[in-house]
């Protein structure tokens, strides 16, 4: 059993009203603005299950808008995020799905756009009491909860990648915690998230992609304050 | 010094004649792998967000999201203040301070999930009455509030806080199971008395549903949190005149649990039962309700 620390009991801190439909979702967003290099000028959320019927009443949508400028669970400017985004030229919208239901009741697709013309999306499900899994990115599968420090290496699905990837961390003494590598199919693009306990430093994004089948390498540093309460109001 | 459940909290506190709040700070400093003075630090921030969140609806009071809640601290204050509080000093207090966190949730301010955002209320609630009653310092209030955390983490550990697990008795009702044990060590009472006021509270908030009009948690939650802190303060009462509880309260936790598993889905946190069905409370909220 992992660690319950008091932190977690008395916490998160966080704007209100809910540690599901808020601070889970400021931080889904939050963490899939890591996986895409800035700045965002357009950003999309479809909202499924309870997301879609209650986002309004709970500042869903503010939320999101606010993990997806960077914004943590207990950061004031979460109220102002519609004002703010559209100072910073975010285009944003809020699309509500109610047909599909096979997802989890608290689940967003963010669609990014940053200013290179770049794309991305991300899917989220937002478990309770602030904690949250990143499903999907792009079309592949994934499952990380941004608990813990992560690099998230996109690559080709050839051979030696994750020799590479575990070679690095061990030459700088990282440990790894978890790792588990996804793929759309054999022989495509492929990712390999991993997660540890302490910080990853953030200069071994370019030992990594020293190896030619590695495209793309993003660090999510893992956030000490949103805690890891069972799913409560 | 860790432990894994009430029983082995007491036997701890005994053999290190340690109140509940040290010993869930040395397993904070050993487990969690920080110092003292880190773990005091945190908390007080924990303790300033808590009096912020109740304080500031007395003076600005607003809407919620959802509207369904706004200005009630304001109106308990007034009466308080004009010596009209029917509750007395300290649960009239108390009163504004738990529904004023609601307001401040429920309204996108900075609060501290205590052990959830729904229940936010009441741990600060008791707390800053108890420390304006009793003229304390932070300091107490900080040592009060690891002895709060001792209590939810045991729920945490080994039953549950989710509403949509356990219903409102595992949010409010651990919340004032928690304020109760922080109140009873504060005004001075044993290890065996905090444990035997949480266990107090589990057994008279049984039961109790969680059903938010609209899936909003504005109402009843608010009002809920008010009955939290009254709760809290009658078991804290009952501890430290020496009456002793003949269920203790890991027992009652794990009761809290089987009981909240057997409730029905659409009582726990679904808004398909309870107040969130009432015909005029569906009304208040047609664009929210399911």
């Amino acid at each position: 059993m992992s660690f319950i620390s008091v932190f977690d009991v008395l916490g998160p801190n966080m704007i209100g009203p809910s540690s599901s439909h808020t601070a889970g979702a400021a931080k889904i967003a939050f963490l899939a603005q890591k996986m895409i290099s800035g700045p965002l000028i357009r950003v999309e959320f479809i909202l499924y299950g309870s997301f879609a019927r209650t986002y309004h009443g709970h500042g869903t949508d503010r939320a999101l808008l606010g993990g997806i400028m960077g914004f943590e669970t207990d950061d004031m400017r979460i109220r102002d995020s519609f004002e703010i985004a559209r100072e910073r030229g975010i285009c944003f919208s809020f699309r509500p799905n109610e047909e599909e239901t096979e997802v989890h009741p608290n689940t967003v697709d963010i669609l990014m756009e940053n200013s290179a013309g770049v794309r991305m999306s991300v899917r989220g499900e937002s478990l309770g009491g602030g904690k949250v899994r990143i499903v999907r990115i792009n079309q592949v599968e994934v499952d990380f909860s941004g608990e813990y420090s992560a690099a998230i290496v996109t690559h080709l699905d050839k051979p030696g990648v994750v020799a590479h990837v575990t070679k690095c961390l061990s030459d700088r003494n990282v440990n790894i915690a978890f790792m588990k590598l996804f793929r759309e199919s054999k022989g495509h693009t492929a990712y390999t998230i991993v997660e540890s306990d302490g910080r990853l430093p953030e200069d071994i994004v370019d030992e990594l992609k020293e190896n030619e089948n590695i495209c793309e390498v993003m660090i999510v540093q893992s956030q000490s304050d949103t805690g890891r309460l069972a799913n409560g109001l | 010094m860790d432990f894994k459940n009430a029983e082995e909290l007491l036997r701890i506190c005994g053999e290190e004649k340690l109140p509940i709040s040290e010993v869930m700070r040395e397993r904070e400093i050993e487990l969690g792998e920080i110092t003292g003075d880190e773990a005091d630090q945190r908390m007080g921030n924990v303790l300033r967000i808590m009096r912020d969140s109740a304080k500031t609806p007395i003076e600005k009071p607003g809407r919620s999201m959802g509207g369904l809640i706004g200005g009630e601290s304001r109106k308990l204050y007034d009466r308080h203040v004009a010596g009209s509080s029917i509750c007395g000093s300290f649960l009239g207090r108390a009163i504004i301070y738990a529904m004023g966190v609601l307001e401040t949730n429920s309204s996108m301010g900075l609060i501290v999930a205590a052990p959830t955002a729904g229940s936010a209320g009441i741990v600060p609630g008791l707390l800053l009455a108890a420390q304006e009653e009793y003229d304390m310092e932070d300091s107490h209030l900080i040592k009060a509030l690891f002895n709060a955390g001792a209590i939810g983490y045991l729920a945490m550990r080994n039953a549950t806080v989710a509403g949509a697990v356990g219903g409102c008795q595992a949010e409010v009702g651990v919340a004032s199971a928690m304020a109760a044990s922080a109140v009873v060590e504060l005004l001075g009472g044993t290890p065996e008395q905090c444990l035997d006021a949480a266990s107090t509270v589990m057994m008279n908030m049984l039961g109790l549903v969680c059903d938010p009009v609209g899936g909003l948690v504005e109402y009843p939650c608010q009002n809920r949190n008010a009955a939290g802190v009254a709760n809290g303060l009658i078991a804290a009462e009952i501890a430290l005149s020496g009456i002793r509880q003949r269920i203790p309260f890991d027992e009652m936790l794990a009761i809290m649990y089987s009981v909240g598993k057997t409730l029905p889905a659409s009582l726990r946190e679904t808004a398909k039962g309870g107040c969130a069905t009432a015909p005029s409370a569906c009304g208040m909220c047609t664009q929210h309700c399911a």
